[in-house]
């Protein structure tokens, strides 16, 4: 008999992404479209994207779709939601759309525990304006703005989004994850899993903050991409779960 | 046995499943797609296990891996 | 129907659950305020939603999740909030969300004072926001008027999937005065939306709101298709008042409070022996130009008199196209123009004096 390891989700449409080759915004769409597929929750789930590189994620989702301004997406949920309680509402947004021009936007959407779902891909860079330096820019990383590395002096240290928000009783769940190999990715997808499990069960707010590559602004092959994620991100960006709810430990 | 299939046209050749198949299976074809990459195949079918870590990788949702089982 | 005293402010909240709103994103401010506190209390009465958003960015973000789904919504704010919702506003107008914005303006620039102004008439008529787009914007002059403004406010909005503006003023938000109400609270009639998106639910096709367009030749259609919705709007939905204007030889212009005033005036000058009238626009845009043209055939001189340093009077001049003189009388930052002031200038207007 036949069995079906792996294929194309349903919540995804036959669009094909426009990422960079080895780009891993790719897996997390895609590992975003298998959880609502195993849900079963395609038909109810409303998703807002941000701008960044993931700008055109409404028309890979296959589903009813938000395109927000920079940042404010989890704005944009928080008003969808409380229109239509009984949806889920997701958000897909970038390191620069989240954690810099957004961060009023998320913080505030957490600590009211808005019951919304939040996708954080931080690629520690800005991918689509050029490769500027990004909130969650590692110390040292040479970006388009940083060409030195980016200096503590000058630009500060990077903001742990993670940790930040799990500070906020409103955020029930908050995990970060990596996308970095498969078995990272299986983890990945569980911790979003748990994430609209949340929701579904009305518990809070909950994010997974999932470490991303960007193959043409780091200038790095997309397997070397992998590699600099692995020592360089993950010592910096600790994985694991910071917060999670007794109900679906 | 398993077959892995490859969506030819929509491959970016970024490599990400053949770093990751523990059979070393995978590779760049010599030929170019529409696209202009060399697009990802399997050379020796009969070795693959149907993990499906090539297609869990894949940022291009490019492979599918149907697993042939024996009847229980 | 009863009639019971109300606050302009209070007016707009009761006139939105009336047309059917039941969510309300906004942020504290003066001279507004009594507005949220209204709502805070009513809207759970009706089943709403009251949310006291973290800024004026993001109340008017909320509002575009809310509308995209196919709610009627409101926010409301003064005009330093108005700045901060500009760049919302303009995503409202680019993915077509109807929903309704208020402005009770106040004297600017930059944090300027709490007091009564009209000096947003440009930001919100010009399009404070980036890009090719109009609001409609109401500007009622009564409590009463308030009240029936908010229906058509939504009505519109929804008519034309149209982001729809009303503007007052701090004298217009404290201002008690006695309006119909119809004793239930029914919810009117609202047409389906087959465009919002709030979950397939068995539809085929996902529903996108959207204001992207990467390609410049699908970006250009938008705009073409949004100005050819705003040329409906113009001729089917101006609004204006007249009065004593038929034989005028001084015409008094102005909106809102500046236009109760400038109406007093009309009726202390015709005691006076001079010939004076009024138009006020009630929908600021569109502005009913052709009202101005028509009455500049027989009328002899314009005056504009507004709580600002004379921004309408860029329109009025457009209307009367050189036709004849438009004059001025202005008081800015919260000042408000006392009738008298205004008399006396209609006086020297007419006895030649500001040539
Ligand atoms: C108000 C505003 N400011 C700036 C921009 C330009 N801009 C577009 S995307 C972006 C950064 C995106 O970076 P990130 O969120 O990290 O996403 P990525 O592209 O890396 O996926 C910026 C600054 C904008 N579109 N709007
Ligand atoms: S620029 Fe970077 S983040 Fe954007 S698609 Fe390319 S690789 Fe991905
Ligand atoms: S299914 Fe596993 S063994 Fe087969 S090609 Fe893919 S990664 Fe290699
Ligand atoms: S991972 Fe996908 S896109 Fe990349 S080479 Fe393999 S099949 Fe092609």
């Amino acid at each position: 008999m036949a069995k079906v390891m792996f294929k194309r989700p349903a919540a995804l449409t036959d669009k094909q992404f426009h990422y960079c080759p080895g780009c891993t915004h790719g897996i997390i769409h895609r590992l975003v479209a298998e959880v609502i597929d195993e849900m079963g929750i395609r038909d109810h789930t409303v998703g807002v994207c941000p701008v960044g590189c993931s700008v055109f994620a409404y028309d890979y989702f296959n589903m009813d779709m938000f395109q927000a301004a920079h940042g404010r997406a989890p704005a944009v949920a928080t008003g969808i939601k409380r229109t239509l309680p009984d949806r889920m509402v997701f958000t897909y947004q970038g390191d620069g759309d989240l954690a810099s021009i957004g961060t009023a936007e998320i913080v505030h959407a957490a600590a009211r525990g808005e019951k919304i779902t939040t996708v954080f891909v931080n690629n520690a860079v800005y991918g689509m304006t050029g490769g500027q330096m990004a909130p969650t820019t590692l110390p040292g990383q040479k970006t388009t703005t940083t060409p030195k590395g980016r200096e503590k002096e000058a630009a500060g240290l990077p903001v742990k989004i993670s940790e930040m928000l799990s500070t906020l009783d409103g955020a029930v769940y908050v995990a970060r994850v990596s996308v970095h190999d498969p078995k990272h990715i299986t983890q990945a997808k569980k911790a979003i899993r748990k994430a609209f499990e949340v929701q579904q069960a009305g518990l809070g707010f909950s994010l997974v903050e999932v470490l991303s590559t960007c193959p043409t602004n780091w200038g790095l092959s997309p397997k070397e991409s992998l590699k600099w994620l692995a020592d360089n991100m993950l010592p910096y960006y600790p994985l694991g779960v910071y917060k999670e709810p007794a109900e679906v430990k | 046995m398993a077959t892995v299939s490859f969506r030819e046209d929509r491959c970016k050749g970024c490599e990400l499943c053949i770093t990751v198949c523990p059979e070393k299976i995978i590779v760049l074809a010599d030929h170019i797609n529409a696209m202009g990459f060399h697009p990802a195949a399997v050379v020796e079918m009969d070795k693959c296990k149907g993990c499906a870590m090539c297609a869990r990788m894949c940022p291009d949702v490019v492979i599918e891996v149907v697993k042939e089982e024996k009847q229980a | 129907m009863s009639k019971v005293l109300m606050k302009g402010n209070e007016a707009i909240g009761e006139g939105a659950i009336r047309a059917g709103c039941r969510h309300f994103f906004g942020y504290p401010i003066t001279p507004q305020s009594e507005l949220p506190h209204y709502l805070a209390k009513r809207m759970p009465e009706v089943g709403g939603v009251f949310l006291q958003a973290e800024s004026e960015t993001s109340s008017i973000n909320m509002v575009y999740g809310a509308a995209g789904t196919g709610f009627r919504v409101l926010t409301s704010s003064s005009s330093p909030g108005l700045s901060l919702m500009q760049e919302g506003i303009s995503y409202l107008a680019g993915a077509e969300l109807p929903c309704v914005i208020v402005n009770v303006m106040r004297g600017g620039p930059g944090l300027g004072s709490i007091a009564p102004a009209q000096s947003d008439y440009f930001q919100a008529v010009k399009g404070g926001g980036h890009g090719d787009y109009k609001l409609i914007v109401l500007a009622p002059a009564s409590v009463q008027e308030i009240i029936d403004l908010m229906q058509v406010a939504f009505d519109l909005g929804d008519k034309y999937r149209t982001p729809v503006m009303l503007v007052g003023d701090g004298i217009l938000g404290q201002m008690m005065e006695p309006v119909e109400l119809a004793d239930e609270v029914t919810l009117p009639e609202i047409t389906a939306k087959p465009w919002a998106a709030g979950g397939l639910k068995g539809r085929e096709t996902p529903n996108i709101i959207n204001s992207l367009y990467i390609v410049p030749e699908d970006c250009e259609k938008l705009n073409h298709r949004l100005f050819a919705k705003y040329e409906a709007i113009a001729t089917e939905e101006t609004r204006w008042e007249e009065y004593r204007l038929a034989d005028a030889e001084i015409v008094l212009t102005g909106f809102g409070t500046a236009a109760r005033i400038a109406k007093s005036v009309v009726d202390k000058a015709r005691a006076e022996g001079i010939k004076a009238g009024l138009i006020r626009p009630i929908t600021l845009w569109p502005f009913p130009s052709k009202v101005y043209a028509k009455a500049a055939e027989q009328a002899q001189r314009f005056l504009c008199v507004e709580m600002s340093m004379g921004q309408m009077i860029e329109d009025v001049k457009l209307a009367v196209n050189g036709k004849k003189p438009v004059h001025f009388y202005g008081r800015s930052g919260g000042m408000v123009p006392l009738a008298k002031d205004v008399l006396a200038e209609v006086k020297k207007i007419m006895a030649g004096g500001d040539e």
